[in-house]
């Protein structure tokens, strides 16, 4: 990651520690998404009305294209595969029948992502036919078995990268609990026997396979083939749920649980138990830019270079720090500043409990971190994470920790969460969150800040009744914390892509962050809306002259307004467009050309030129 | 004359009854003004101590009374001096009358700054609020207050007040201070003055601002409630981390002899090919590559600025919805606070009743904001009401920041359900847990919160400060160790532990940990791991005696096998006799802090007997070698022999092992 000196694209708004508590990207990902393409994964027959006919190889495909469009955001440098078995064309490097394996042109078929890649595979479904067909691979008669094959194939695209540096995973989607089902006798056996060999040769080697596997209303999925062992049973998703639920369920398998951090939580002196720490939620920001040179778009190299103030000589990168201090430089060793910090053994220790009331709206600093206990090393610290946990919950309470954490130590609030499950689909998984905890001067007192020895209005019974009506109306009833994408993000990865493409359309990204104009508008909500409005505001209130309250609005405001106004004046004079068309511009005195700026709400700042080029760029001259 | 400048005086009691705390005081006052030398150099500090044995002060020369009021320093300019003189309070003799205080203090402000300087004029009162107040020449106690706060309000001084309570008052007592407290709501009412009270030393700390923050707002405009209703609003930043003091970086390449050098390190940037590295390219033929996946894509700034997001200011409502629809766990950065507008009655009324109403009904409401125009991002974010108990102070909202989808990591983890039973508490370790959750109580009914965020000092912050001042005496001084008030905040408070003991020798008695045998050596770090992990580059001595001590520690406290003990104990003792047998002064400090650790261990495992005849031997192998030094040491940690009182099963008793320590002072003097 290269350092921006002058990192225009983050906003003002945006921690600038940010990247601190980013996910750390330790290790590489590579993922094979094996897709059965057997024609019963086309088919649509449901038995639930609420159902849309929705094939499971679309559920699927569109899964896979979700994904892979978040870790273009994400995690860009892992890299994916993805391929189809069961099908009737063929095309690995094994030249093994009924296995297909998808890439697109510029593209090996195991790499990162690319944007031609995202989108075709986004149009999978219409091409999927005519260039790949699906068609039963095991059939009574024949010797092909295409899971044999396509876990072959799978292996040997995973043969890149060393197993210690990389995470290898193969993730097979099927509905198909019993693939050999149309063979009997011998045949069969031998078949299970050597595709459970090869997909043990495959996890011998360091690659995990998981299986998703997607069950039909009534029907439960019995353990393929006894493939994944154990696990299964934790993660089967219950039979009957809907499609929208199977797909965020997917959704959630589909990426590897990254622990951000091994914690020893000290309970008690000598009783520290083992955690795992989670980032669950951490702000996404577009990726890091690069310099390019312009002219030939290749990559730069950003150095440093330290130059001594004094002398003007160049250095290396001073070992010193200081601070000035009564007229003093006081200088510190970067070992002494990391010792200050230290102000604490021990990752995490407890401090006591308090009830959850005593954590305010306003305890927050920072995206929480999800704790959930390990037995790897540590046995027993689950039975005390649990047995905390429950109590916690139980007693309406929360435990206050201190979080030595050497590059940022602080006082952090534990909130045990109780598993939520709607759906048969885990909501919130059972743990307990850490909230950092602001210090005394890290909060202010607004509320202070403007208050009078006067008594402030408060609204009466009637205005609170007539406030509670119109929220019944703008009741947002499902609301789920995580339901907007976030429109700048998506915006700018779809004009990186279209851009990408060199394509010159670019493309338009709905903003689901817009409140619902139509909803709003409904009559029910608009007179709940005029209700409340006339009783807090009565008949005749106009909110722009009131603002000007008791005169209260300042001066500055006041000037600034009448500046603005005074320039549209004026400016509605001048005729801009046959003063530019005749470059007449320069003859007029910078306090004229200020007048178009300000009407028009530019910068006013510059030489002439400078104001001018101003004004006829704004033209679009 | 600078603007922002801030004139601040500071009131404190020193009479009897605050010694206790003085020394806080003292901390506090000088974090204060430390900061002020960095931040706000124009600032200007005074002091004034009442509740002292001496008089001095402009009213008492003036018109007489005013007795035990010093004036120790006028209102002036921070400097050095200021923090020298709160290394070391004169202790007062007699019982303060804060009422007294503040009549001087108004005096010297209204004397120093007349009309000028409104509202940058503060006071602030540090009491314990117990002694009586003397009666006015003429008319009430109420009467006389009343009049000095509008003369305050009059002036536009604001007030602090900080009143350090105590647990235990006998009753004549408990009528003074209620008197005293209603006296001081009285000030709160008729001017704006604060009262803060604070029950414990570690909240004094926390108790003042030391940060001095003018309120800025980030937006100012209309909230829309569809496109029909609008509410002005000011929104503030309610919570913001104050960060780690940004230090430059040194440069000594400036001769020693050159007086006027800045030692500053300036930062350029150069760009090279990557290909061709002698090859520097101008700032101004750069172009940024935007990443999407492999790709590097070259965007001009102009091209960028057509195509990007950019939505209108504004703060539109989308809807209210059920507060249990939104978990604390999803706050995703520092809190906000919305505000009707200052002075607009209506606005104030909305506020009101929305806030009002959402409390009632248990609902809060989602938010689409964009703060300015040309900011490139939304924010989607809930408010939620904060409902004010004073008369003057309006309703608000807090807003927190909501995540996108984005921003979700949605993992699967297994239920606890589904654990096996080995995994799950029984019925008498959940109730060790359920006791110790109650137990270990840090907002006890009937005493004060403790740790509240709002009273609790940044213990980095506290330190670096201290060392600062430290190092401005001697540029070599060690970085101090925390303070017991401040160790308060890192580790557990020794009271509440030593009140909860017996909830947490069960808790210890019922749950049992021992490392993964299955685990091969080589992988098995977390149980041993070192306190700080490999990330310390400085791996210097003081280091690895942490460890040692950590280490030892450890193993002292492992269940799996009683034989860890002795061989704890053991491998301790060598590491002190190597550490005493080689003669060095810093060796011996060494040698205290491990023989403090195994005290300590000896105690908890019941072993008093290996601890006192080590110590037994080693002080006679100091007698022998002559090593005064360690014995002093010693005596300045009160380390002696155990004593029966502290392990029933030792050999020394109470009295043996108060004069161990001393007993051979004479014989070698």
């Amino acid at each position: 990651m290269e350092l921006d000196p002058d990192d225009v694209f983050r906003d003002d708004e945006d921690d600038p520690e940010n990247e601190l508590f980013q996910e750390r990207e330790s290790t590489k990902e590579y993922v094979v998404y094996l897709v059965d393409a057997s024609p019963k994964m086309f088919s649509t027959s449901s038995s639930a009305e609420d159902q849309k006919n929705e094939s499971h190889f679309h559920i699927v495909v569109s899964c896979i294209a979700q994904s892979l469009k978040s870790q273009i955001i994400n995690r860009s440098y892992d890299e994916v595969a993805i391929c189809f078995f069961n099908t009737r064309e063929k095309k690995n490097k094994q030249d093994l029948n009924g296995v297909f394996v998808y890439t697109v042109a510029e593209r090996d078929s195991l790499d990162r992502p690319t944007a031609r890649f995202i989108k075709e595979f986004d149009r999978i479904d219409e091409s999927f036919a005519n260039d790949i067909g699906s068609q039963y691979g095991i059939v009574s008669g024949s010797h092909e078995n295409t899971i044999y094959n396509a876990l072959w194939v799978a292996q040997g695209l995973l043969r890149k990268g060393s197993a210690k540096t990389a995470d290898k995973r193969i993730l097979l989607f099927t509905n198909e609990d019993d693939p050999f089902g149309s063979i009997k006798g011998a045949a069969k056996t031998d078949m299970t026997r050597t595709t459970l060999q090869r997909a043990k040769d495959a996890q011998d080697l360091g690659i995990s396979i998981e299986l998703l596997p997607l069950n039909r209303p009534g029907e439960e999925f019995r353990d393929l083939i006894g493939l994944e062992g154990g696990d299964l049973a934790l993660f089967m998703p219950s039979a009957g749920q809907k499609l929208e639920d199977m797909k965020d369920q997917m959704r959630k398998r589909m990426f590897t649980k990254r622990i951000v951090k091994r914690i020893s939580f000290m309970i008690a002196s000598g009783l520290s138990i083992e955690l795992n720490s989670y980032a669950l939620i951490r702000p996404t920001v577009p990726g890091v830019t690069t310099w390019l040179d312009s002219v030939t778009n290749r990559p730069l190299k950003t150095e440093r270079l330290f130059i001594c103030a004094d002398t003007g000589a160049l250095m290396q990168e001073p070992p010193k720090r200081f601070q000035s201090y009564k007229n003093e430089n006081i200088i510190f060793s970067s070992a002494e500043l990391s010792e200050i910090k230290r102000v604490s053994t021990g990752d995490l220790r407890l401090l006591g409990f308090k009830p959850l009331s005593c954590l305010k709206d306003y305890h927050n600093l920072r995206p929480s971190t999800f704790l959930f206990p390990s037995d790897k090393e540590v046995v027993g610290s689950t039975r005390i994470f649990i047995a905390l946990h429950r109590s916690m919950l139980r007693l309406q309470r929360y435990a206050v920790a201190f979080y030595g954490n050497p590059s940022n130590p602080h006082l952090v609030a534990l909130v045990a969460q109780d598993e939520i499950i709607i759906n048969g689909g885990q909501l919130e998984p059972p743990g307990m969150h850490m909230i950092y905890l602001p210090y005394s001067d890290d909060i202010r007192n607004i509320e202070e800040f403007h208050s009078s020895t006067d008594v402030v209005p408060r609204a009466t019974d009637d205005q609170v009744k007539k406030a509670a009506a119109m929220m019944k109306r703008i009741y947002l009833k499902d609301f789920s914390v995580c339901q907007f994408a976030n429109p700048a993000l998506q915006r700018h990865y779809a004009v990186l892509q279209a851009l990408a493409l060199e394509e010159d359309e670019m493309p338009d990204i709905n903003d689901e962050t817009l409140p619902d104009e139509e909803g709003m508008a409904r009559p029910a909500v608009v007179k709940a809306i005029e209700e409340f409005k006339l009783s807090v505001y009565g008949e005749d209130y106009d909110e722009e002259s009131e603002s000007a309250g008791n005169g209260k609005v300042s001066e500055a405001s006041k000037k600034r307004k009448a500046i603005a106004e005074n320039a549209v004046k004026e400016s509605a004079n001048y005729n801009w467009a046959d003063l530019a068309d005749n470059g007449k511009l320069k003859d007029l005195t910078v306090q004229e050309l200020k007048y178009y700026l300000s009407a028009h709400g530019l910068p006013l700042t510059g030489k002439k030129e400078t104001l001018i080029s101003r004004i006829l760029t704004h033209m679009g001259k | 004359m600078a603007r922002n400048r801030e004139a601040l005086l500071l009131l404190l009691d020193v009479g009897p009854s605050m010694h206790s705390v003085l020394p806080q005081v003292e901390n506090l006052c000088s974090m204060l003004v430390q900061k002020k030398l960095i931040y706000g150099k124009n600032d200007e500090v005074g002091i004034i101590l009442f509740g002292t044995e001496d008089t001095s002060n402009d009213l008492t020369n003036e018109v007489g009374g005013y007795e035990h009021v010093v004036v120790l320093r006028n209102i002036k300019v921070v400097d050095g001096d200021i923090v020298e003189a709160f290394k070391q309070l004169p202790r007062g003799t007699v019982a303060g009358d804060f009422v007294d205080a503040i009549v001087v203090g108004l005096d010297m402000l209204i004397k120093k700054y007349r009309e000028t300087n409104k509202g940058k004029k503060r006071m602030c009162l540090i009491t314990d609020a117990v002694c009586p107040i003397k009666d006015p020449y003429e008319g009430t106690k109420e009467e006389q207050v009343s009049t000095i706060a509008v003369q305050i309000a009059a002036h536009g001084i604001r007030m602090e007040n900080i009143v350090v309570r105590r647990s235990s008052c006998e009753n004549a007592k408990k009528r003074i201070i209620d008197e005293n407290e209603n006296l001081l709501n009285l000030f709160s009412e008729k001017s704006s003055s604060k009262i803060v009270y604070v029950d414990n030393p570690t909240s004094l700390l926390g108790a003042l601002k030391t940060r001095n923050i003018a309120p800025v707002t980030i937006f100012r405009g209309d909230l829309e409630l569809g496109q029909k209703m609008k509410i002005k609003v000011w929104v503030y930043k309610k919570t913001a981390e104050e960060k780690f003091p940004m230090l430059k970086k040194y440069s000594d390449k400036a001769p020693p002899t050159d007086k006027f050098a800045t030692h500053e390190v300036k930062v350029d940037y150069e760009y090279r090919s990557v290909e061709d590295p002698s090859k520097v390219v101008p700032p101004e033929q750069r172009i940024k590559g935007y990443r999407y996946g492999p790709q590097v894509v070259p965007i001009s700034s102009a091209e960028w600025e057509a195509v990007k997001f950019k939505p209108e200011k504004s703060l539109k409502l989308l809807g209210f919805t059920d507060s249990s629809n939104i978990l604390r766990r999803y706050y995703m950065k520092d809190v906000n606070l919305f505000i009707a507008e200052p002075g607009n009655t209506r606005a104030m009324l909305a506020v009101s009743a929305l806030a009002r109403a959402m409390k009632e009904v248990n609902k809060v409401a989602i938010l689409r904001c964009v703060w300015r125009q040309g900011q490139q991002s939304v924010v989607i974010g809930v408010l939620t009401p904060n409902l004010s108990e004073k008369h003057n102070i309006p309703d608000s909202f807090y807003f927190n920041v909501l995540p996108f989808i984005e921003d979700v990591r949605e993992f699967h983890f297994p239920s606890f359900r589904n654990y096996p039973m080995s995994w799950q508490p029984n019925e008498q370790q959940q109730e060790a847990a359920d006791n110790l959750v109650k137990m270990l109580d840090l907002a006890p009914s009937g005493k004060g919160e403790s740790l509240q965020p709002e009273f609790t000092p940044n213990p980095v912050l506290e330190c670096f400060y201290h060392h600062l001042e430290l190092k401005s005496k001697d540029a070599d001084a060690a970085v101090p160790p925390l303070d017991e008030t401040l160790k308060k905040i890192t580790e557990c408070d020794t009271e509440l532990l030593a009140d909860s003991k017996s909830v947490i020798n069960a808790f210890h008695r019922h749950f049992e940990l021992k490392e993964n045998p299955k685990l091969k050596k080589s992988t098995r770090r977390f149980l041993w791991e070192k306190p700080f992990g490999s990330d310390r580059e400085d791996a210097d001595g003081d280091a690895s005696d942490a460890e040692s001590i950590q280490d030892f520690v450890a193993m002292i406290s492992r269940r799996d096998n009683p034989e860890w003990v002795g061989k704890a104990i053991e491998d301790m003792k060598k590491k002190i006799f190597e550490l005493v047998k080689s003669h060095e002064g810093d060796n011996y400090l060494k040698a205290v802090d491990f023989l403090a650790a195994l005290r300590k261990g000896c105690i908890l495992e019941q072993e008093p007997k290996q601890f006192n005849d080590f110590l037994r031997s080693l002080f006679k192998f100091c007698q022998e070698e002559n090593i005064d030094q360690l014995r002093e040491l010693l005596v300045s940690k009160q380390l002696s022999l155990i004593p029966k009182s502290e392990a029933v099963d030792s050999d020394a008793t109470d009295n043996e092992a108060g004069h161990f320590l001393t007993r051979r002072v004479p014989k070698d003097v």
